[in-house]
């Protein structure tokens, strides 16, 4: 992924309309978001939304801190990726016609993936990994033809103090 | 204690302290205007939507307490979007109720319903749509904490119907919960003491003061600043009043129409001190040639404005009172330690320039009347502490360079969204919250049309306000524009000035009208102007179509290209 992207994990109350509110500013203020995944983290007052910026767009202080103007954000902690652990899931159906079915199964081994389904001439495959690894699978996936293809965008957490993290936390920044 | 979800937001409105509430009712919002009759609480029942928000901003700004409007749901909710959006960008302090549909139809296209929470999202410090009675008391005191806390702004709580008629066991909460909502009011110790350092050492300085200091309360804190440093101090057009014109550290105006002394002190400033203010595009110009030479300290509540369009050297974020008093304190300490550079030279560079470049405009004893020469009478002839209300164009221009503003709150106007038909709600709500001021608007012809029947809220309410129409039966600022970079190709901006014929116009709306077109007229109609007090007076003064406001620097162009009134030259660089 090119070096013009950076991930930020925000924490976000719970509430209805949340992901409007963040969605909308970034479109009026002029951001592009690359990817953008939401869940409910184990407190269910909060959420936590992964997003995956273009700082192409516009520098990426000014997004965290409009970001964080928002009344229903409570913390942004701007992950780096060698500082954080990002995974992400691909769902994905291959064209696997009986002579070519066996490499694209050993394929799938090598990668640690899964297959979820089989037709008559194609296969689902499920595959989980770190999103350099899900590309590599989708550029050699290309030439036995992919049918259908849904990533989840990503999800990251900070990688364990192990000595000398350096989290870029802009929180204690509102008004 | 049981209450419907209506009484429980007139309760709680009460218990935060709202006076006066400015709104229209209808469908959505019936079960609310019910308990109201029985509630201690004023209701100024406007003709428009739009005025019932105006007049709330009219009254935050001169009272600095929240102004408070409500209306139906679907149309009324959408007129009053242009104040939201107003507030938003002059970051004024009200709470806009709207009634919404049933919240058991809300999708369904109901009669009046529109996605009010999603239309105002993008205008409004944070909005909220109850889905539970029991809600209510919560919610008003959060909307009251996060539009009068931070950087104060425009909330919005949008009132289903069904939950108006619900019953809930009625509570006063102890506080707010807004995990996410903390404003940091405390600068910094550590910047502090650094903006001390470079203002030390600076040798043109030049204190930018913005609207933030109206806002923090802190016009004291920065007469004390300024005293103690000496530093000339330019004032937005958010900021008129923020510091006394009459001082004489007092620069007045910057900007596009700013004039020459303060625009050209901030080109050639080796510090700007930027105290409240946000870099507007109408202050710097084009913003890659804007104060070349200058270091900055960059003083906001706001985080995001801070090296939003330009990187401060010392950024502080904090509440510019809080800021300011321990800048002092800073400045004390470090002057007591050492010598400060002398500014006598750049003070005495600043008077040739005053002396230089001037506001002129001559007045001909026999006409055509000058729009200035009528500002200059209206501020001669009105109290030190009169309020002044304007629209936007021309006449707002006039009035923010040649009005001496010598105390806090006393100029109203519509800065960054630039909202024509501003001035007359904006007045009235000044004058509900102020009422023993003199509140005077001047206005253009065309902002006048615009919200003019607001007027008759003011007559049926008794609210004395008075409107200068500087009637020049244009749409001025355009033309100006259309004359000085479309060669003279006027298209679309005659008025007429006698459609509508105004005097008629006030006395049908049971306002007093005078019309004035001679120099001679101007006192003597200002002064039995300024006589009424039971009812508006409105006052038409035909105005000479020709003037244009100077100085003026060109859209797009750098502050160093500052064309001064074509009689003082080039503006000599």
């Amino acid at each position: 992924m090119p070096a013009t992207h950076h991930t930020l994990s925000v924490l976000v109350e719970n509430k209805a309309g949340v992901l409007t509110r963040i969605a909308g500013l970034f479109a009026r203020r002029g951001f592009n978001i690359y990817s953008l995944a939401v869940a409910p983290t184990d407190d269910e007052r909060f959420s936590r939304i992964t997003i995956v910026v273009d700082v192409e767009s516009k520098p990426l202080e000014q997004i965290t801190k409009q970001l964080f103007k928002l009344i229903n954000v409570v913390k942004i902690t701007e992950l780096h990726p060698d500082e954080a652990v990002e995974r992400e899931l691909m769902l994905c159906t291959v064209k696997a016609e009986p002579a070519t079915r066996g490499q694209v199964i050993e394929l799938v081994g090598v990668f640690e993936g899964k297959i979820v389904d089989v037709g008559h001439e194609e296969v689902t495959i499920m595959m989980a990994g770190a999103p350099s690894k899900l590309d590599d699978f989708e550029e050699l996936m290309r030439r036995y033809g992919i049918e259908d293809l849904q990533r989840t965008g990503r999800v990251a957490l900070p990688r364990l103090d192990r000595g000398t993290a350096r989290l870029h936390s802009v929180s204690g920044m509102v008004s | 204690m049981q209450l419907t979800g209506a009484q429980a937001l007139i309760k709680s409105l009460e218990m935060e302290g709202t006076e006066v509430m400015f709104g229209l009712p209808g469908g959505a919002i019936l079960p609310v205007y019910d308990p109201l009759i029985d509630s201690s609480i004023r209701h100024i029942l406007v003709r428009h939507e739009q005025g019932a928000g105006h007049m709330a901003e009219g009254y935050a700004h001169a009272t600095g307490r929240p102004g408070v409007a409500m209306v139906t749901s679907g149309p009324a909710a959408t007129n009053i979007v242009t104040p939201l959006c107003n507030a938003y960008m002059d970051s004024v302090p009200i709470v806009v109720i709207t009634g919404q549909v049933a919240y058991s139809v809300i999708g369904t296209d109901a009669f009046q319903e529109c996605d009010t929470l999603g239309i105002t999202m993008p205008v409004t410090k944070h909005n909220w749509l109850v889905t539970d009675a029991r809600d209510v008391p919560q919610v008003v005191r959060e909307a009251f904490h996060v539009a009068t806390t931070g950087r104060p702004g425009p909330v919005l709580i949008d009132m289903p119907k069904d939950i108006s008629n619900q019953t809930m066991e009625w509570y006063w909460p102890d506080g707010v919960d807004l995990p996410g909502y903390k404003p940091t009011t405390r600068g910094h110790p550590k910047q502090i003491k650094d903006a001390a350092r470079l203002m030390a050492e600076a040798h043109r300085p030049v204190i930018y003061a913005g609207g933030g200091i109206l806002k923090a309360r802190a016009a004291e804190a920065l007469r004390e600043l300024v005293e103690l440093t000496g530093f000339p101090v330019v004032t937005t057009l958010m900021a008129r009043g923020a510091f006394p014109d009459d001082h004489e550290l007092c620069l007045g105006m910057p900007g596009m129409h700013g004039n020459y002394t303060a625009v050209t002190a901030m080109q050639r400033a080796d510090l700007l001190v930027a105290l409240g203010s946000r870099f507007d595009d109408r202050v710097t110009g084009k913003v890659s040639a804007f104060a070349p030479e200058a270091k900055t300290i960059h003083v906001d509540i706001d985080p995001a404005e801070l090296g939003k369009v330009r990187r401060p050297d010392v950024p502080i974020v904090g509440d510019c009172r809080l800021v300011i008093e321990e800048l002092v304190k800073a400045v004390r300490s470090s002057r007591s330690k050492h010598e400060w550079p002398s500014l006598a030279a750049w003070h005495d560079q600043l008077r040739r320039w005053q002396q230089q470049y001037p506001l002129v405009f001559e007045q001909d004893d026999s006409g055509p009347l000058k729009p200035q020469f009528v500002i200059d009478s209206l501020r001669d002839h009105t109290p030190d502490d009169t309020i002044v209300a304007s629209g936007v164009g021309q006449h707002q221009m006039w009035t923010s360079q040649r009005w001496h503003f010598n105390h806090p709150y006393t100029w109203v106007n519509s800065g960054g969204l630039g909202t024509m038909g501003f001035a007359v709600p904006a007045a009235i709500g000044a004058k509900v919250g102020r009422p023993e001021r003199l509140v005077w608007a001047v206005d253009g012809d065309g902002c006048f049309q615009m919200t003019a029947q607001e007027l008759v809220t003011a007559s049926a309410e008794r609210i004395p306000v008075k409107i200068a129409i500087l009637n020049n039966a244009y749409l001025g600022m355009v033309r100006q524009w259309q004359e000085l970079f479309y060669e003279e190709r006027y298209s679309e901006v005659y008025l007429s000035p006698d459609l509508p014929d105004y005097v008629k116009w006030a006395e049908a709306m049971g306002c007093v009208g005078f019309r004035v077109d001679h120099p001679d007229d101007v006192v003597p109609t200002i002064e039995k102007a300024n006589a009424i007090d039971d009812r508006p007076v409105v006052v038409d003064f035909r105005v000479d179509y020709r003037e244009k406001v100077y100085p003026m620097v060109p859209a797009g162009l750098s502050n160093d290209d500052i064309v001064v009134d074509p009689s003082q030259g080039d503006g000599g660089h």
